[in-house]
Order: C-alpha cells, then structure tokens, then sequence
C-alpha cells in the first residue's frame, strides 16, 4: 500500500509543483510535490491561499482519468510482487503478500523494493507492512514517515503504532471525522477506551467496524475466500532481455518448473498468462487456452512461443512470470471428440489451431434440439465443453437434408404454378435454372413460441429440385398460398 | 453395405495392380508408401496406381463453376470410410456445412473438426498443421488459391506423417501444383425413370448423380484426354448409409455403360 503523488517533472523545471482542480466552483490544489509540501502548501488549500504563500508556482490541471489510468498500471504492474493486487481509491494500491515472502528475503525488502522501483517510475510511494489491512491503510497515509519509505509492522506493534494516528486513519467517511473531532476525538488511540455500544448510535457501527478491523479484532475479507494456490512461477532475470530468443529460453525453463508443480498436483492448465515486466514498469502478457487440461511443456510452451512475437520488449524485461489461471484435474478431461483418438496428437493440434485461429474459429457441429432447419444445427468451438453431452444418435436423419445451409436464406425469383407444385424455374443470383425433378413439400412449421413473421403464416414449404445440370438444391416458400400476394421463395441450401 | 463387382476384374488385373504397386514403391520419389484410402468405387480405384488415393500425399479437387456442393458430396462419400480412422480436420473460410445433411450421408458431424480462416495464408498453414499430425483420418482445406509452393509445402507435410489431404477448389486455368491426383467432380442430370420398373417418388426426385474424371494421377498411365471419366450414381438415398455404384466406365473406352447393382 502506498501513497501516490503525480511527479514527472521535467529537469528543467525547477518550481514547486501543484496539481489543481475545480471543486464548487473554487480552485483547489489536488495535490502536491514533496518542495511545494516542505514550502507549507497542501492538498485541500485554495489556490488563492497558496498563491498568497508561494508566488511562484508550476500549476497543472488535475487529471483525475488519467490519475486513474497510471494507478491502475501501476497496480498492474505491482503484480511483480503478488498475484493480488487492486486499486484502491484515488492514490493507493493493495498488495496482498501474504505467503509472498518466501519468494524476497522478508517483508521489509519486499516493501523497499517495491518503493525503490516505484521511485524509478517517478512515483512517490509511502507503504507499510502490516497485519490487517486497516493498519496498513492507516499508517501507509498518515504515519509520521519520510517519503520513499516504509514500516513495518508486526503483532503486538500495531496497537501501539495506530494509537498517535488521526482518526481519518480508519477509512471513516469525512463527516464522521468531523463529528469525532468535535468531540475531541482526534487520534485514533482516543478511540481505544471507549465503550463500544455508545459509539454505535452516534456514529453508525462504521467507526467500531472499522477500529476493530484495523486491530485484527474482526476479520476484513479483501482477497477471494478461496486460499489462492500459487500455481505461478517466476524469474527475476539479471540483465534485462528483449530478444524473442531469451524470452523463448526464458519461457522454456519456467513452463519446465510449472509443470513439474502442475504434474505434482496432478493437475493440467486449462489457460496459461505469461507475463513480461519490463524495466519501464509497463507489463506485456500474452495468455493461451487449451481444449483438455495438460502438463506437457513442450506443447504449453510451443502455444506460447507462437506468440512471443507479441511482446514488445521495450527497453527490455527484468522479470518473467509464468501463472496457470484455471486448471483442472487430468483425470476428469473429456472433449466431445472421442478420447480415444484424440489422446496422443490431436488435442494439441486443436489448441494450436484456436491459439492461431482464436478459439471461436475451431469448430464442430452439435445438434439442438429443433426442427426448424437453421436452428437444427449449430457450430460451437471445440475448446467450449458445453456441448459434450450431445450424442452422434442426436443428428436428426430421417428426412433429407442438404449439405449445405446458407446461414440466410437467399430470396430467389420463381416460376411457379399455383397453388402448392414445385417451380418450375427460379433465378438465383441472377443465374436462371430450369428445373427438371422435384420433390416436395415438406412442410416445416416455424416454432410456435416464437412470434412469426408477418406472411409468413408460421410455415415453411420445402422442395428438393434438381435442375437440368443435375444440381440439387432445397428451395422454400414461405406461408400458405395466398392469390392476392405474389409468394416469397428462398434458396435455402445444396444437396450434394 | 452393398457388394460392388469388379467387371473383368481377372487374375490378370490383380496381377497387373500388384506389379504396378511394387513399382510405385520402388521407383517412388522419397514417398513412402503411407497407406490407401479406397476411393469405395471399385472401377475408379482400379486405375489408380496404390488401388485407391495414397496416404501421404496431397489431391485435388476441382467443382465445376459455383457448384461446390458436388465437389463436397463426392468428397464426403471418400470420407465415409476413413472417418473410423479419426478426426477430419476441415479449413475452410465459411463453415456452411450442415450437420443434419452429413449425418444424412452416413458421415457423423462430429468427426469434423472445423477451422474456420479468414486468409488463405491461415488456411494453408492450418492444413500444414493437420498434415502433420498423425491420427487425422484425413485434412481438407478449401483455399481460394494454391500455387505450386504452396501445395508442394502440403505435399512434404502430408509425407512427413502419412496425412491424407485434399483440397478442394475451384478451377483456375489449370495452375501446376504438386498435388498427387486431380479430380474434376460436377453433377449430372439424374436418370429418368424407366417405366415399370422405378416409379420416382414423390414428384420425382432420382438417384444423384456425378460426373467424376480423374484429370492428372503421378504414376498412372493416360488414356485419351485423362485418365479415366466416370458417371457416379448414389446408391440409395434413402439409407443412411449411400453406396455409390458406377454407372459408367469411360476409362476403358469400350466399356459399356452398366450399372453395377449391390
């Protein structure tokens, strides 16, 4: 957790620096530099206030969506240090480390790293270590502590260290922060004494929740419920990287440790994200799916190495990250293909298809459960599991049906005689065909439960024709035969 | 399943195809022989040097005009008798086909895999990919165009593994490619009934039919302008199992034009 401030300074400028923004019609600084701080100036001060302090100042229009937008990259970017980051408020970023410091010597050199990085990246950063989040909160913004610097704190320490804090230390709405100073209660220490039930009604249960959550005394759930298993492996690479080839070599060794953890388990990935931090603090990911779960590198590692050229290495990369966003048992694979086939070669030759393709281009038929022809049919990708209860015994074939299905039925001219025989030509696509056998009708009724069309009668008359080259085609009117309207005919799709 | 009988189909022919067989393995340029896929029309399968279309090698199929559904249903009906062998892997730019129609013929919908691609450099490289993969019954791609590259890259990648691939495309002039066999399929006019025997059914729809000339065959010997024409006739719509049978053999010249009843 940390406290952020915009910076960015070019050398040349030298002046203290002041973000502003409009509240209520009033100029109102938004935020400050560390001189213009020292000089006396803070955020909340009216312009015209800091004017009269310090004449000259270097005035910036605050840019709140871009505020946003940088602290988001730079959670994103804090994903060096834990799976779990997220954005909190304006100017502060969760880290939850928890297990995290076995991978970093301890806490603290996780905590100076991240601020000495953040440094680099022109950001100003405060964070705090601590058991709860509230504590971290609390001390990371209002602790007595120089800039790019953090604390720690551990058990029976934070008591004692939230004690001094302001009450706005407790993420308490800043009407209640007012109503407590009125009554003289100013540090959070204040608040220690005090009997819980009074402080209810007059404040709402925020002000005892929120004291109570940052001393440990109630749990504050700010990760999933679920213990998050690290399937994740990473690198820390000596000398940034930027060719696709170190990548590869990079990517290689870490798929190698993942699925070994991943074969332990006796687990298989079902998606994979690689994630490349480069030294400007931006982050390049690519991520993979996979139809069945699998622990074998070498086919992992050749679906990710196909997109290696989609990293743009920048100035280079100083850390590798290799995480497994979903798996799943190998023993409870299934894919609508029959396994027995599928079990050596084909499973991987499907994931690199969808992996070049995209997975909604990797097809198969599955048959649904209606009569109406467009509907009978849909292509579904392979990687979508849903559809694998559908049995080969489902396809409906007891009537003919074509090969082909045009998605949308092509409207075509027809010579028909009245009122219910076959055409005897029709124009398609401005090619006439004479027609010389034909079947039919076969009439299909448009589900009942879907409001029909207007003309359309809710019925569809089928015919098989064949024309004089022999070509066979399923050609439809659309409703009853009516003498007063010329009736509507379509090309619906080719038998072979 | 219906029983074809090969006419003239002696000891002398049996002999001669073994012969030529051996030869074809011997003399082969770097192509193993992968395996056979019967074509499942004997009279065509008589002509073709291995007996049937060589695994490990690419073929070409051509339509005629716009009429792809001819060229696809004869392709199907190559297709039902590999589909035990695995998966088929389809790539094409408009996934038309239609599940109840295949299921139809015989050819479970769910032995496809479909790769729907939008360029033909995609397309190409996913059937090189299919090729390449052993346990595919067969790969199909339908490129808008292919060049002698590009179909001699398919060629290698289908006798790297034994993959049976075919394209299918539309005529253009004849370009050179490297593919194996080329195929000419269109429809042709179903025949008309003869009284007393057939009665159409309903208004009158007949056996289909195709017209299938095997323009270009390595290996092969040709014989006037190709290397044999063929009228293919469905066997029986209504099963869901369709046995073509030959109608005619214009390969031999003086073959007469007899249906081969099963």
């Amino acid at each position: 957790m940390h406290r952020r401030q915009r910076s960015g300074k070019p050398a040349s400028e030298t002046l203290p620096l002041v973000t502003v923004a409009d509240i209520a019609g009033r100029r109102v600084l938004a935020a400050v530099d560390p001189a213009a701080a020292l000089l006396g100036l803070a955020p909340g001060m009216s312009l015209a206030d800091a004017r009269a302090r310090l004449p000259d100042l270097w005035l910036v229009d605050a840019d709140p969506a871009g505020d946003a937008k940088a602290l988001a990259a730079f959670s994103d970017w804090c994903g060096r240090f834990t799976p779990w980051t997220s954005v909190d408020g304006a100017d502060g970023v969760w880290l939850d480390i928890t297990g995290c410091v076995p991978l970093v010597e301890s806490e603290a050199a996780l905590a100076l790293d991240l601020v000495a990085r953040a440094a680099q990246l022109g950001f100003t950063a405060r964070a705090a270590v601590a058991d709860t989040p509230g504590a971290a909160w609390a001390v990371a913004r209002y602790a007595e502590l120089p800039a790019t610097s953090v604390r720690i704190l551990g058990g029976s320490e934070t008591r004692m260290a939230l004690a001094p804090l302001p009450v706005a230390g407790l993420r308490l709405p800043a009407e209640i922060v007012q109503d407590l100073k009125r009554l003289g209660l100013k540090q959070i220490g204040d608040l220690y004494g005090m009997a819980r039930a009074p402080l209810a009604p007059r404040f709402g249960e925020a002000v005892a929740r929120r004291l109570d959550q940052a001393l440990g005394l109630l749990e504050e759930p700010i990760s999933p419920r679920q213990p998050i298993v690290p399937r994740l492996v990473r690198r820390i690479l000596a000398e940034p990287i930027s060719t696709p080839e170190a990548i590869e070599i990079g990517l290689e060794q870490l798929m190698a440790l993942l699925c070994r953890q991943l074969e332990e388990e006796g687990l298989g990935a079902r998606q994979l994200e690689f994630a490349c931090f480069r030294v400007d603090g931006r982050v390049e990911r690519i991520a993979i799916g996979t139809s069945r779960p699998s622990h074998a590198p070498a086919h992992l590692g050749r679906l990710l190495a196909e997109k290696i050229c989609q990293i743009a290495p920048g100035f280079g990369i100083e850390l590798l990250q290799l995480r497994a966003l979903a798996v799943e048992p190998l023993a409870a694979q299934q894919l609508g293909l029959d396994a027995k086939e599928t079990d050596g070669t084909v499973a991987p030759l499907v994931d690199r298809l969808a992996n070049r393709l995209g997975a909604r281009n990797v097809l198969r038929l599955v048959p649904e459960n209606s009569h109406l022809p467009e509907r009978a049919a849909r292509a579904v990708s392979v990687l979508d599991g849903r559809h694998d209860a559908k049995r080969p015994q489902d396809w409906p074939v007891a009537r003919p049906r074509p090969i082909r299905l045009l998605a949308y039925p092509d409207p075509i001219e027809v010579m028909a005689p009245v009122p219910d025989d076959p055409p005897l030509m029709f124009r398609w696509r401005r090619v006439p065909h004479r027609v010389r056998r034909a079947e039919g009708p076969e009439r299909i009724a448009l589900e009942w439960w879907r409001e029909p069309e207007a003309g359309t009668d809710g019925i569809r008359d089928y015919y098989r024709v064949e024309d004089e080259a022999g070509r066979r085609f399923w050609l439809y009117r659309r409703g009853l035969y009516r003498p007063e309207t010329p009736p509507a005919w379509f090309l619906h799709g080719f038998f072979a | 399943m219906a029983t074809l009988v090969q006419l003239g189909a002696g000891k002398k022919d049996v002999a001669l195809a073994a012969l030529r067989a051996t030869l074809r393995r011997l003399e082969g340029p770097g192509r193993a022989v992968a395996g056979v896929a019967p074509t499942g029309f004997a009279a065509i399968d008589r002509v073709l040097p291995d007996g049937g279309l060589a695994r490990g090698a690419l073929h070409e199929i051509m339509g005629e005009g716009a009429d792809r559904a001819a060229a696809i249903g004869f392709v199907i009906r190559l297709l039902l008798g590999l589909a035990a062998r695995g998966p088929v892997l389809w790539c094409l730019a408009d996934p038309d086909l239609y599940g109840p129609g295949l299921a139809r013929l015989g050819l479970a919908p769910d032995r496809l895999i479909l790769a729907r691609t939008r360029k033909d450099t995609d397309l190409l490289w996913a059937m090189e990919e299919g090729l390449k993969t052993p346990g595919l019954a067969a790969v199909l791609g339908e490129p808008y165009k292919l060049d002698l590259t590009a179909s001699r890259r398919l060629q290698l990648a289908a006798e790297s593994a034994g993959g049976l691939g075919l394209v299918l495309r539309q005529p253009d002039g004849g370009k050179a490619t490297a593919a194996v066999t080329r195929w000419r399929v269109a429809s042709a006019p179903s025949a008309a009934p003869v009284p007393g025997v057939e009665t159409p059914r309903d208004f009158g729809l007949m056996r289909g039919r195709w017209r299938v000339s095997l323009e270009r065959c390595r290996g092969a010997t040709p014989t006037g302008d190709g290397y044999g024409s063929w009228l293919v006739e469905e066997h029986d719509a209504t099963r869901a199992v369709a046995v073509a049978a030959e109608l005619g053999d214009r390969s031999g010249a003086s073959a007469p034009a007899i249906r081969q009843a099963g």
